[in-house]
């Protein structure tokens, strides 16, 4: 009796050290995560971001770079090779929005950036903010976008004066891809329902294609349910009733429609998150809007759209305490309407907007 | 002794599938009660069958009358390629090259957003429905989009023209230039050289996802919108949302020799056919389009207005716009509504 009492207790006090151990190990874990200001407003509106994260003490480690294109040997554009050490150890990245010159020799920058990292799933959550009123309430949905391929490939060719052809390449090895991530995050984030969203009736072969490696994908992942529907029945009922999609996956350019419409419906790119999910486990999550030069540098930007991207990038790396609490205080000065940025509908600086939600992260504690 | 002659119009109608034939029944019932002027051509076209003989049968009596009233023909999208889209088919093979919908908001339909008024002008023979696809390495489909110097310049040309006939003050083309430089490029070129010989009317363009998120916030900055075929199904059944749905808007493709008038985000409805609660007021605005293509004006404005004063009747409301009318009731309240107009409906 006393033997089978002393590995009964052998056995729990293992237990507890391992938990206590697996705690301390997790709450001291702190991940460094490459930052990318941006340009415009970027700066300042990554600032409000790090500000809101240390008053939540989330254990983020910031590792800033820029991205402006270099030319590498051989002439080929590319982001600095910092840049990418920083992304590749780190794996996790966050990124304000970066100007794309016209005539400057190179492609865009966010481009460049999908390209280096092989970033194929653009994922956008849209839900209505609480405190932010527009025609549309209950709004809870997530585009999936593949971010490759389809109508961007950027082939193009004058065939004879005044007849050009663009061509849309979708591929299996793209669409497969996709459509497996779409129900992957379905299933990681217990959503529902998989719509994907074509044309297939006039381009058969292509969305074709593609609906085909959905419904593959689907085979796979019973648990969740799989519809499809034509982009323009998606269109006319998006703007009639939301809330009768959950997952939307789609190729680019409908993708691309399909994600921006969707943030009409809660506000607009200031307010909308993005996250782009790369090969090889990299992640970048970047908010959407433009580079705003006409109020960059006056303290007015509204840094909502890339603080939400950074919840979605802490919910990514599964510190969904802190991502509460961040989200939380900021929709709650948003539905407080006491301190809010001019686009919001308020005269408050960035800086006093961003003090307001610093202190509620505190008070949330 | 006075003699009166009336010229009989001869109107193809192709039922189409799904609510198509309840639908085009309901306007030969309201033409016939109208004593309208028209006599329809009922050609049939069967969606399951392989061969293009009845599309082209169809095709070839809207050369013989030039004007077609028609609904929606199913798609099985998972037909091999071979089998074409039979409404795409139609639309190309007659270069009916403008498709215009209207889209205004009406009074009597609760809609998120009020004081809609937009003309959708969109190019309806290229563009991404080239349907020119090819599997050049086996899991590698290339789908070509074509844009073309002289379509692009005869459908801005064609927004123009209209715009300036129906005394509009704004053309704004829609676009995607920004990434496909060269074909949405090309387009808006031509809507710039086309804009310039039209000083009055005032010109600006917008990239397509700007457009979708502006429509859903503020719709009423947009007046007369000019774009490429897959922009134009985006935008029209955005904005056929946005006014109340796809009971309610008509649609019309005009070509240089021929017109075809149906609803106007093109949908079967196989969900609710032959259950007498489909919306029939987009197939019935489409039927005014008709007459007033013929210049049968007066029938025109007797049966819209009778169609306007309906659809401002709650109580009458079909399922689709949170009612529970039947198709037959709302087109019974159209009659009731043309009769009390007077003595028009009994002359000639």
């Amino acid at each position: 009796y006393v033997s089978f009492l002393w590995s009964y207790t052998k056995k729990c006090v293992i237990i507890i050290l391992s938990l206590n151990v697996m705690f301390l190990y997790s709450a001291s874990q702190i991940q460094t995560v490459t930052l990318i200001p941006g340009d415009g407003i970027g700066p300042e509106i990554s600032t409000a971001v790090m500000e809101i994260f240390d008053a939540a003490k989330a254990p983020i480690q910031w590792e800033e770079r820029n991205v402006t294109a270099i030319q590498g040997p051989g002439g080929k554009w590319m982001i600095p090779p910092d840049a990418k050490e920083s992304m590749d150890r780190n794996k996790i990245g966050l990124k304000g929005p970066l100007k794309t010159p016209i005539a400057a020799g190179h492609p865009s920058m966010n481009l460049l950036l999908r390209k280096t990292f092989d970033l194929y799933a653009n994922v956008r959550p849209c839900v209505s903010i609480e405190g932010y009123k527009t025609p549309y309430t209950d709004v809870d949905l997530v585009t999936i976008r593949e971010n490759t391929e389809g109508e961007y490939s950027g082939i193009e060719h004058l065939i004879v004066d005044g007849v050009v052809q663009s061509i849309k390449l979708i591929t299996e090895q793209a669409s497969q891809r996709i459509a497996e991530y779409a129900f992957e995050y379905a299933r990681n984030n217990q959503r529902a329902s998989v719509t994907a969203v074509h044309k297939a009736n006039i381009m058969r072969m292509s969305d074709g294609l593609f609906l085909r490696k959905c419904r593959e994908a689907a085979e796979k992942h019973k648990d969740v349910k799989f519809t499809e529907m034509y982009l323009d029945t998606v269109c006319l009922n998006m703007v009639q009733d939301p809330t009768q999609f959950d997952v939307l996956v789609m190729p680019n350019l409908y993708g691309d429609i399909l994600s921006d419409l969707c943030a009409g419906l809660i506000g607009g790119l200031g307010v909308t998150p993005s996250g782009n999910i790369g090969a090889n486990g990299v992640a970048i999550f970047e908010s959407v809007h433009g580079t705003a030069p006409d109020i960059a540098g006056k303290d007015m930007a509204n840094p909502t759209a890339l603080l939400l991207s950074a919840v979605m990038m802490l919910r990514h790396m599964g510190l969904h305490g802190h991502a509460k609490k961040i989200e939380t205080a900021c929709f709650d000065i948003i539905r407080d309407k006491k301190v809010l940025t001019k686009d919001l509908g308020g005269n408050s600086k960035c800086s006093e907007f961003t003090k307001a939600i610093c202190q509620r992260v505190r008070d949330l504690d | 002794l006075r003699v009166f002659s009336v010229v009989l119009h001869t109107v193809t109608l192709i039922p189409g599938d799904g609510i198509g034939p309840e639908l085009a029944n309901h306007v030969c019932e309201l033409f016939r009660f109208c004593c309208v002027p028209v006599d329809f051509e009922v050609v049939n076209v069967d969606s399951s069958m392989d061969s293009e003989e009845d599309i082209n049968n169809a095709i070839m009596a809207i050369r013989r009358n030039g004007v077609a009233l028609k609904g929606n023909i199913e798609t099985n999208h998972n037909l091999p390629p071979s089998y074409k889209s039979r409404n795409n088919l139609l639309r190309t093979t007659l270069d009916l090259y403008a498709n215009v919908m209207h889209c205004q908001s009406l009074p009597g339909v609760r809609t998120r957003h009020r004081n809609i008024d937009v003309m959708i002008i969109r190019e309806n023979t290229e563009g991404e429905y080239s349907s020119l696809e090819h599997e050049s390495v086996p899991g590698v489909v290339e789908c070509l989009k074509i844009i073309t110097k002289t379509k692009s310049l005869r459908i801005a040309d064609y927004a123009f023209r209209t715009a300036r006939a129906k005394g509009r003050g704004r053309v704004t083309a829609v676009h995607k230039a920004n990434i496909m430089k060269l074909g949405d490029g090309l387009f808006l070129e031509c809507c710039k050289e086309v804009a310039s010989g039209y000083p009055d009317i005032t010109f600006d363009s917008m990239i397509v996802d700007n457009t979708t998120m502006q429509l859903v916030s503020r719709p009423q900055q947009f007046d007369v919108m000019v774009m490429p075929n897959l922009y134009g199904n985006v935008v029209s059944n955005v904005c056929a949302g946005l006014v109340g749905g796809p009971g309610l808007v008509p649609g019309a493709n005009y070509g240089e020799d021929y017109a075809v008038f149906e609803t106007g985000t093109r949908n079967t409805g196989k969900s609710i056919a032959n259950q007498n609660t489909a919306n029939p007021t987009a197939m019935l605005l489409a039927s005014c389009l008709l007459l007033d293509h013929l210049r049968l004006h007066a029938y025109a404005r007797m049966i819209r207005r009778a169609i306007l004063s309906t659809v401002t009747e709650t109580r009458l409301h079909t399922a689709d716009l949170g009612g529970q009318g039947s198709t037959s009731e709302v087109v019974r309240s159209v009659m009731k509504a043309v009769q009390s107009t007077g003595p028009l409906t009994l002359s000639i």
